[in-house]
């Protein structure tokens, strides 16, 4: 490995620290296979921007990051131990050779480093003249890299004419007699332990990176893969397919619970946009109708006008069917504003039992008139939050509902209206009851709906959308609208929910 | 009566100011709502017209620059902005009383007239008469030809309103929304009703009727041969 090479013999110390890098693994380095993979299934998202890829990769390099500083910390101690060791043990050596030498000049010193280079240890000598002529030793001359490093330090040396080279460390030392001497050791068996250690470390982590980025892979694609499916399905509802629904694959997971919300949301983008439909139906009808009429009339005249009588009587006639067009635009402009909602600045303290008998007391001489009994029972000190001109707008719709269909001549037992103002469970309860022929069954969620008049209404005098305004003042003040059989006649429920 | 008309609409100016003219009373008129204001703090008005939306200034805005600098003139907005609570900020930025459009002359009118407050009796006036009718505001007692005629509390109401604004029109509306206080039509002409059981109690026996139909408009109190 070049790179432990370069680490050992660019430094003192035998092995010397492993020169970790900062990073154990490039980001180019450990996206290679992945960016593969990617490319291989065809996704149409790069899996590396990904969000799940992202915080897999960020914990991996992170997790590495600590480890490589952990396992450098003991390799660089270990190293430093091992490196004292020897460099003691030479310093020994030389200690002793050196106390020979002093009491013996310099033959002895020959001797002492002749008798030592016999055995078959791992130490080296070398005693020179100051010229470098070899004096004893079991090295053949100055090792070149001794004689650019006086103090000694790490060379290499050829012990068998067919093996590599060998590392040692040296202690150069001027024993002071006209000589060098040069104390070295064998460290290769050190070396190789260091580089085993870097080459463990190196694949280690390697594949410790390379397994936890592959799981991050593949758990970014399974996540992915179903984002996707979301954002696919998002795509082709904004093209224009409302019946799409994002599939749930009921692990009960975070993005169920997403998959679930948005699945929720577009079925009720999907009511509103039906009712916005069936609403511009409703009002091209109630609208164009009356205009119909109206262009129809004027044009008659026009054609068979023969007096300033007859053109009088038909601009009389054209502007009673204007007004009654302006009463139909605004209810539904009305109920159309009662739908955004939103009306806060309005919203006060109402007294039900007031506006309940208000309302009942602007009708009672119509229903006198109509041969109707209008019986008011109105429980007192009832509140409300609303806005009083809408709720009493409401009940007189009610009220007015009631008196209009009694006195219907096919009605059974035409004579009474009872209005009731009472508490009840959903909160306060206004209720309004004739004995005219009543909505079937089958009608009356309809009659309730936004725009919607009956068919059978259509004829009748008014706008024909009191119900309706009574059901989104309803709806404003988050309170409730049933109708229910009053066997028989008509009852109208509005539940407003108390303060 | 002095009428000040500020409308963008030139058609809508031109019309009214026709129309003003035939029932007797002088308009001037403004497109924008700077020239508006700059006439109407100039010129002493009775009643000034205002619609809601005009260009340079809008409507709310002349009305309120007009009660800060003091000018008292009954305002009436026009306004073809729904009704919830449209009205509450324009009656709030100082404005007498609100007509949405599209309206009926006949309506704008009548609310004009009961605007202005000239031949209008004082507000602390304690006896409303027409003819023998004389209505007592202290006792709530209302008698005619000096016979007491026993009246509901909402009766009460709608004759002292009719009696306030004396050979004026009074329109359905009007009554609705200041002897009811509300303001949406219902879908069945109820007020005529409540006018006729009104009017069997105070006219019924008495050869000279005080409370007339104004065809296509509303109702009117005055004695037969007053001014009007």
């Amino acid at each position: 490995m070049a790179r432990s090479e370069t680490a050992l013999s660019s430094s003192n110390r035998i092995g010397g620290a492993v020169q970790l890098p900062a990073k154990p693994m490039s980001a180019a380095e450990v996206a290679q296979p992945v960016m593969e993979l990617a490319t291989a299934s065809g996704g149409p998202r790069p899996l590396l921007s990904a969000t799940p890829f992202r915080i897999v990769a960020t914990t991996l390099g992170a997790l590495v990051a600590v480890a490589a500083a952990i396992f450098g910390m003991l390799f660089w101690q270990t190293n430093a131990l091992l490196s004292e060791q020897v460099v003691a043990g030479l310093r020994a050596d030389t200690a002793a050779i050196l106390a020979e030498g002093r009491a013996g000049g310099l033959p002895a010193l020959v001797d002492a480093v002749a008798a030592r280079s016999h055995g078959d240890g791992p130490g080296f000598y070398l005693l020179t003249d100051l010229r470098g002529t070899k004096l004893a030793g079991n090295l053949p001359d100055m090792p070149l890299e001794m004689i650019a490093k006086p103090q000694g330090g790490l060379f290499r040396v050829a012990t068998r004419a067919d093996g590599p080279p060998r590392l040692a460390f040296a202690i150069a030392t001027d024993t002071g007699a006209g000589a060098r001497l040069l104390v070295a050791r064998d460290v290769d068996a050190q070396r190789q332990y260091a580089q085993r250690m870097q080459r463990a470390f190196l694949i280690g982590f390697g594949l410790l990176a390379l397994a936890g980025l592959a799981g991050g892979a593949m758990i970014s694609r399974r996540v992915l893969a179903r984002i996707d499916t979301i954002a696919e399905t998002s795509r082709s509802i904004m093209a224009g397919d409302m019946s799409r629904r994002v599939p749930v694959s009921h692990h009960g997971d975070e993005l169920d619970d997403l998959a679930g919300n948005l699945n929720a949301m577009l079925d009720r983008i999907e009511l509103l946009m039906a009712g916005l439909r069936e609403v511009s139906d409703n009002i091209a009808h109630d609208l164009k109708t009356p205009l119909t009429r109206l262009r129809t009339r004027a044009e008659a005249s026009l054609r068979d006008g023969r007096t300033a009588g007859d053109y009088r009587d038909a601009i009389e006639s054209t502007i009673e069917e204007a007004d009654d067009l302006i009463k139909t635009f605004n209810a539904l402009l009305l109920i159309a504003r009662l739908e955004a909602g939103a009306l806060e600045q309005s919203m006060a303290d109402v007294d039900l039992g007031a506006v309940v008998l208000d309302a009942a007391e602007l009708y009672e001489p119509l229903a006198e008139e109509r041969g109707l009994a209008l019986t008011v029972t109105a429980a007192s000190g009832i509140q409300v939050r609303g806005n009083r001109q809408l709720i009493g707008q409401a009940v007189a719709n009610m009220i007015d509902n009631a008196i209009k269909y009694s006195a219907d001549p096919e009605a059974r037992t035409p004579g009474t209206v009872t209005v009731a103002l009472r508490h009840a469970a959903g909160g306060a309860e206004i209720a309004v009851a004739d004995r005219g022929p009543g909505i079937p069954a089958e009608d009356r969620a309809r009659a309730l709906k936004r725009f919607v008049r009956l068919d059978q209404s259509r004829s009748r005098p008014g706008t024909g959308l009191g119900l309706s305004l009574v059901a989104a003042v309803a709806r404003l003040h988050a309170g409730t609208v049933r109708l229910e059989d009053n066997d028989p006649g008509l009852r109208i429920v509005l539940v407003l929910p108390r303060r | 009566m002095r009428v000040l008309v500020i409308e963008d609409d030139r058609e809508t100016c031109l019309f009214l100011q026709k129309a003003l003219k035939e029932s007797g009373h002088a308009a001037e008129v403004a497109h924008d709502g700077e020239t508006g204001l700059e006439l109407a703090s100039e010129g002493a008005y009775d009643v000034v017209i205002v619609d809601r939306m005009l260009p340079r200034l809008d409507g709310l805005t002349v009305v309120k620059s007009m009660r800060v600098a003091g000018n008292r003139s009954p305002v009436l907005f026009l306004s073809a902005l729904g009704e919830v609570d449209d009205r509450v900020k324009g009656l709030r930025a100082g404005g007498d009383d609100y007509l949405t459009k599209p309206y009926a002359y006949t309506e704008l009118l009548a609310r004009i007239e009961a605007l202005s407050r000239r031949g209008a009796p004082e507000e602390n006036e304690t006896r409303y008469s027409v003819g023998d009718l004389v209505l007592d505001r202290l006792s709530h007692r209302v008698t005619r030809a000096g016979d007491p005629i026993p009246l509901q509390p909402r009766e009460y109401r709608l004759l002292e309103y009719l009696m306030k604004h004396k050979g004026q029109v009074v329109t359905r509306t009007m009554l609705l929304e200041n002897v009811w206080d509300y303001h949406f039509d219902p879908q069945t002409n109820v007020i005529d009703v409540h006018v006729s059981r009104l009017r069997a109690k105070i006219d019924k026996g008495h050869a000279r009727p005080l409370l007339h139909t104004v065809r296509g408009a509303g109702y009117m109190v005055r004695d037969g041969d007053g001014a009007e």
